[in-house]
């Protein structure tokens, strides 16, 4: 019932754990797959070591939480032993960060026989200079990355975009003329900022940090209707969702897939279960016999 | 929410030359033997456990050995000077027997005073060894001895109490008592060799785990462990012996900041 197919890659379910959520080693992916997610997505992860930002790098705000992590990763030749021990039971997406397509490419090229997916993370918003959301947020520069890594690899490519552009239908569009299989919308939000009332001290280390849990679902879920209208090409949505009535709202507005990152925080790895339930027992109601009959069926 | 709440160090006790004890205010919830909070100095933030818990005067304490720059500035701070903590996280020691064996090294006593405190508390007859290097660094052994608590010092150069391992020591102890349960928290070398004697044994026991923290929430991902991916943070940082058992990365090796691995 739950079963669909992303960039022809099989999934039992349309649930995914979203990337940089406990996603830094093989051992915490193969828990997310056993919890029942249907696919799991790496942390991020680049050419080198990267320590990431000194702590704080999470706190939590009204409806959420601002995290400035910084994209620590141990490097693609480190992670590449991670990604050997991935048990192959659900299909794994490599979500890779760069300053230039010829970084993209190289990091994509070196892990493409591990995975079944390379994810662009051209989004963080809290990203060194030259990475993340600075290249998402350029038309150009995502459509020469995505074709780069396309020429580069014989996976599907998805981009995951920022929220944080003036039209991101523009970006995504850009994206699929590039080549791009598939897009994961959206990367969070902002950045934004927490201070601390007693001592006027802004508590991430890094001072802003990138918004996401329940407070971003609303932005998250325009995007998705938004850019579905607009592209051919299969969106994953993401932003907030913790619940089936969440999961079940980003396919309707178009999402062929759902990820889950902030909510694990308050309900653990056993939110993939009660979504997948959820969804399981509000389509035996309504009649729903397959996620392809409600992906987009808001758009009337 | 998990954001950190500003308070201002109450007392401050110099425990050993390496150790003190700082003393906060808590009105927030309230923490568990074993729990940890994280504490920010407005340019840092780390894990510590809690090793004060006082319910009634809504207190509690944090020992912290002075290893490196935060630890050192945090050392520097002096009674008013204000801090910010987060918290209390993760799972603590749970109280379960009649007749417990603490084990606790160098400034990993801090978690086992909250929870022989705790425990004596509620009538439950615990043991201590506490293990250090030598006898300026053992921690708590005015407080044990003055709440009447039988505890059996172990100094590696012989200083003090037993000279070697907490380890060698406590294969001594235990064949003559019956001990119901262990707890132990200390280096991971230690508690690698408290769990083989306890296995043995078959005791029931219950090991306080430390990895490098980021986000303490379980979000982040930094201080899951090989092979079961579990969080040290929210499933930890205190596991029960079967459960270390999966943990096939203890007494092994341990990853750093960026997940980069060292050996232990
Ligand atoms: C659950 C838990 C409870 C702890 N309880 C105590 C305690 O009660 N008292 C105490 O003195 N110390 C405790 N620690 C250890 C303490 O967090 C580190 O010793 C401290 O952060 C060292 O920082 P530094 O800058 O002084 O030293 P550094 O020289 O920066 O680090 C020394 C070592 O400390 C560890 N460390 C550094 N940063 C972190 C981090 N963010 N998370 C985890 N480990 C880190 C690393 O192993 C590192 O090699 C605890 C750690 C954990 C995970
Ligand atoms: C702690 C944390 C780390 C993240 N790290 C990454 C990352 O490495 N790469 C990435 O593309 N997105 C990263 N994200 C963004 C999420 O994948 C997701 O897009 C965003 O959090 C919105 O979803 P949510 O509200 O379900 O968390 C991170 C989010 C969080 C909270
Ligand atoms: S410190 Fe972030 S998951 Fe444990």
């Amino acid at each position: 019932m739950l079963e669909v197919e992303l960039c022809d890659i099989k999934m039992k379910n349309p649930t995914m754990l979203a990337a940089g959520v406990l996603g830094s080693t093989a051992a915490s992916l193969n828990w997310a797959a056993r919890s029942g997610a249907g696919a799991v997505v790496t942390k991020s992860f680049g050419l080198h070591p990267n320590k990431g930002y000194v702590n704080p790098t999470t706190v939590e705000v009204t409806g959420g939480i601002i995290n400035a992590i910084g994209l620590s990763n141990p490097g693609v030749d480190t992670f590449y032993g991670e990604l050997e021990k991935i048990e192959k039971t659900t299909p794994t997406i490599a979500s890779i960060y760069g300053a230039s397509a010829e970084e993209f490419s190289q990091i994509a090229a070196k892990v493409e026989n591990l995975v079944d997916i390379i994810e662009l993370n051209v989004s963080c918003p809290h990203a060194q200079k030259g990475c993340g959301a600075s290249i998402g947020a350029d038309p150009k520069l995502t459509g020469e990355i995505v074709k780069a890594v396309k020429n580069a690899v014989e996976i599907p490519v998805i981009a995951k975009l920022t929220p944080n552009v003036t039209d991101i239908v523009e970006i995504a569009l850009s994206a699929e003329k590039a080549g791009c299989n598939g897009l994961t919308l959206i990367n969070s939000l902002g950045p934004g900022i927490k201070i601390d009332l007693d001592t006027a001290n802004p508590i991430l280390s890094n001072k802003f940090g990138g918004l996401s849990g329940p407070a971003i679902k609303p932005v998250a879920l325009r995007c998705v209707f938004d850019v579905y209208d607009a592209v051919e090409i299969p969106v994953v949505g993401v932003g907030g969702i913790s619940d089936y009535r969440d999961a079940i709202e980003f396919i309707f507005a178009g999402a062929r897939c759902v990820q889950i990152g902030t909510s694990i925080t308050y309900k653990g790895l056993d939110i993939f279960k009660e979504i997948t339930d959820g969804m399981k027992k509000f389509m035996y109601n309504r009649g729903y016999e397959s996620i392809d009959e409600m992906v987009g069926i808001a758009h009337k | 929410m998990h954001a950190p709440k500003v308070v201002e160090i109450k007392r401050i006790i110099e425990e050993t030359d390496t150790i003190k004890t700082f003393i906060f205010n808590w009105d927030g919830e309230p923490a568990k033997p074993g729990q940890f909070m994280m504490l920010w100095n407005f340019h840092d933030e780390k894990p510590m456990s809690i090793s004060l818990i006082d319910p009634i005067k809504e207190e509690i304490g944090i020992s912290i050995k002075n290893i490196g720059p935060f630890t050192e500035a945090i050392h520097s701070l002096q009674v008013g000077d204000k801090l910010g903590l987060r918290g209390p996280y993760g799972r603590g020691f749970e109280i379960t027997g009649s007749k417990i064996l603490a084990v606790g090294g160098g400034v990993g006593m801090a978690p086992i005073s909250a929870f022989v405190n705790e425990a004596r508390d509620r009538g439950v007859d615990v043991d201590v060894i506490s293990a250090a290097t030598t006898k300026n660094e053992l921690l708590f052994m005015d407080e044990l001895r003055a709440a009447d608590v039988k505890t059996y010092a172990c100094t590696d150069d012989g200083s003090f109490g037993f000279c070697g391992f907490a380890t060698e020591f406590m294969e001594e102890i235990i064949k003559e008592k019956d001990y119901d349960m262990v707890v132990t928290c200390g280096p991971e070398i230690m508690m690698k060799g408290v769990f083989e004697i306890v296995d043995k044994l078959k005791i029931p026991a219950q090991f306080s785990m430390e990895r490098y923290m980021k986000c303490g929430i379980g979000i982040c991902g930094q201080c899951c462990v090989d092979d079961t991916g579990w969080r040290i943070c929210a499933e930890g940082p205190v596991f029960w012996t079967d459960e270390v058992r999966l943990i096939t990365e203890f007494g092994k090796y341990k990853r750093d900041a960026s997940g980069i691995k060292h050996d232990i």
